[in-house]
């Protein structure tokens, strides 16, 4: 599977770029043409390989919708799209998101992609022991919000991350635990799991290390989409060499381990067991507040990601309006039809 | 002078020993191990050896090598821009401006010119920050504004009096014939004439093209090259804004 990451900043803009384009910053534009181009250059390699290469890209900020639209047209396979990510990290305007992100779940649906959702990036600024429950608590929004829009549980790669501090005495435990409290809680989901990025330095050795831990608690937890982590993450983007070692680094732990979860069996009342206990309890009396409080006013409230947002701020609530009583959208008839 | 040159360490001092790895976009053979010692060679690795070399692909190998140099390190020929200023937790900085300032400290921050690329000015201060480190908006007790990219420089003064800025950011990544030199004396001009002198907030330039050593010649306060982190960026400016400037405050909160 390849993920083309898009240009710095196109999550802000309010239309969708055309055409082939050799500019960008740290990406590539999501354009029509782009994504027809990456798909066929795909369809090459996978013909040449004999294995049929996935193709993933963004249907985030402004444009969720329109993304998701070329997406599905031009045969892209999974979309990064979350249902609150705009809102804490893009300073996108709560309602405005939450109603793209139910547009282009519609369509993404139907178009029989896979979603990822973001709650690792929560861990890159939220402590990720102390915040671990507000992770549990928006997969199970982003799984509510999404077979809402009528995705199926195949489709959900809900998100998280190996962002515990490393210097953190049993770490690893802690990341085995919450990692397999989102396997057991999502049996049905691929999940998606991000490799380190927080405690990544300019100490590619010990990057590595760390990558090589994060594709063991993978294996051990089975989780469905693994991402490659590199060990310049926070150097540089990755060489041609920085990829190879890191595919070698996957490489090595699936070909030593990849059957480890059949023997992965925490002991009953154990650390990892207790840990995870402890994580959906607090992420229970969290949910029990947002259902007290509303969603709005928690996430105003900066109860995700430290980031307080309010329901009137932000980007993009001009782009808005109330259902008319005569409201008609012939495009949610259909998308709402095929469900 | 003894004592100011070193050499590199490896296993023993004053050995010289370096290990570097590199790619060469050549397949894996004896005339790829022989390039790669030809490269060691001319960065003055001698003797070199090759210690791993493993193809990439068809066409590409990857080599470590471990060798000797032959350079000298002059310590007293060494030229930066030292730190003056304590590097500060994120609480102590909270603290001091609270204390101190006794109001928050008011930052705007830009990519001016045609830059588009706000990754530098992001990673300073967005929440999210970089490598564990968040940037300046997590600071309770800076008021962050992010102009974000393509940012004129009349507009970006503008911003700075409306919202009574304490500290201008501006950041420069990409540039073609030195644009984030011209564009950085433009902004450095603009606030020197928008300004009475002492009132003028405090310019802060960063990128990994600029030269630390250049702030008087652009006429901005400070520098910020590759590898600033946020903590620095915060502790210059509680430094410079707060701590050095005690009892005289720059304007009425």
């Amino acid at each position: 599977m390849i993920a083309v990451i898009r240009s710095t900043g196109q999550s802000l803009l309010d239309y969708v770029p055309e055409g082939a384009t050799r500019e960008g910053f740290a990406g590539t534009y999501a354009t029509q043409e782009n994504f027809r181009l990456m798909r066929a250059a795909l369809d090459e390699v996978s013909a040449e390989v004999g294995r049929y290469v996935r193709l993933t890209n963004y249907a985030s900020g402004l444009c969720m919708p329109e993304i998701a639209t070329l997406a599905g047209l031009e045969r892209l396979d999974m979309m990064l799209n979350d249902s609150m990510y705009g809102i804490l990290f893009r300073d996108i305007n709560p309602i405005r998101t939450f109603v793209d992100q139910r547009f282009s779940r519609q369509i993404h649906a139907r178009a029989g992609i896979i979603i990822n959702t973001g709650e690792d990036n929560y861990l890159t600024t939220a402590d990720a022991v102390e915040a671990a429950h507000t992770v549990t608590v928006s997969q199970l929004l982003n799984e509510y919000f999404a077979h809402e829009a009528g995705l199926a549980d195949w489709q959900l790669g809900l998100g998280h991350a190996f962002e515990i501090n490393p210097d953190l005495p049993e770490s690893f435990r802690l990341e085995l635990a919450h990692a397999l409290l989102a396997r057991e809680l999502f049996p049905r989901a691929p999940l998606k799991w991000m490799p380190p990025t927080r405690h990544m330095t300019g100490d590619v050795f010990r990057g590595n290390l760390l990558n090589g831990f994060f594709n063991l608690a993978g294996v051990l937890t089975g989780q469905g989409i693994l991402l490659v982590g590199m060990m310049t993450e926070a150097v540089a983007t990755p060489w041609l060499s920085d990829r190879d070692i890191a595919l070698q680094n996957v490489r090595y732990v699936l070909n030593a381990c990849s059957g480890l979860h059949e023997d992965f069996v925490p002991k009953p009342g154990g650390f990892i067991q207790r840990r995870a206990a402890t994580v959906l309890a607090e992420a229970v009396q969290l949910l029990e507040r947002i259902v007290d409080e509303g969603l709005l006013t928690a996430i105003a409230d900066g109860t995700f990601g430290i980031m307080k947002r309010p329901p009137d701020g932000g980007r993009g609530l001009d782009g808005v309006a109330r259902h008319e009583d005569d409201y008609y959208n012939p495009a949610t008839e259909i998308l709402e039809g095929t469900q | 002078m003894s004592g100011t040159i070193v050499r590199p360490y490896g296993d023993t001092t004053g050995d010289g020993m370096v290990q570097l790895s590199f790619t060469l976009p050549v397949p894996l053979d004896k005339r790829a191990e022989g390039a790669a010692l030809q490269l060691a060679g001319k960065m003055g690795v001698d003797p070199a050896m090759v210690v791993h070399a493993k193809q990439m692909g068809d066409a590409h190998t990857f080599f470590v090598v471990y060798g000797r140099v032959n350079h000298l390190v002059d310590l007293s020929a060494v030229r930066v821009v030292e730190r003056d200023f304590p590097l500060l937790s994120p609480k102590e900085i909270n603290q001091l401006v609270r204390r101190r300032l006794r109001r928050r400290l008011v930052v705007v921050g830009a990519c001016i010119g045609t830059d588009a690329h706000t990754v530098g000015i992001d990673a300073i201060l967005n929440v999210k920050g970089i490598a564990g480190e968040k940037g300046l908006e997590y600071y309770r007790e800076f008021a962050v504004v992010n102009l974000g990219a393509q940012v004129s420089v009349p507009e970006l003064v503008e911003r700075a009096r409306a919202e009574k800025a304490d500290a201008v950011l501006v950041s420069q990544v990409v540039t073609q014939r030195d644009a984030h030199l011209h564009n950085v004396r433009e902004m450095s001009a603009a606030f020197r004439e928008a300004f009475p002198a002492g009132r003028r907030p405090l310019l802060v330039v960063g990128g990994p093209r600029f030269d630390e050593l250049m702030a008087g010649e652009l006429g901005v306060d400070r520098i910020f090259g590759r590898g600033t982190s946020p903590r620095e960026v915060a502790s210059y400016l509680v430094h410079a804004l707060v701590t050095s400037r005690d009892g005289t405050q720059k304007r009425a909160a």
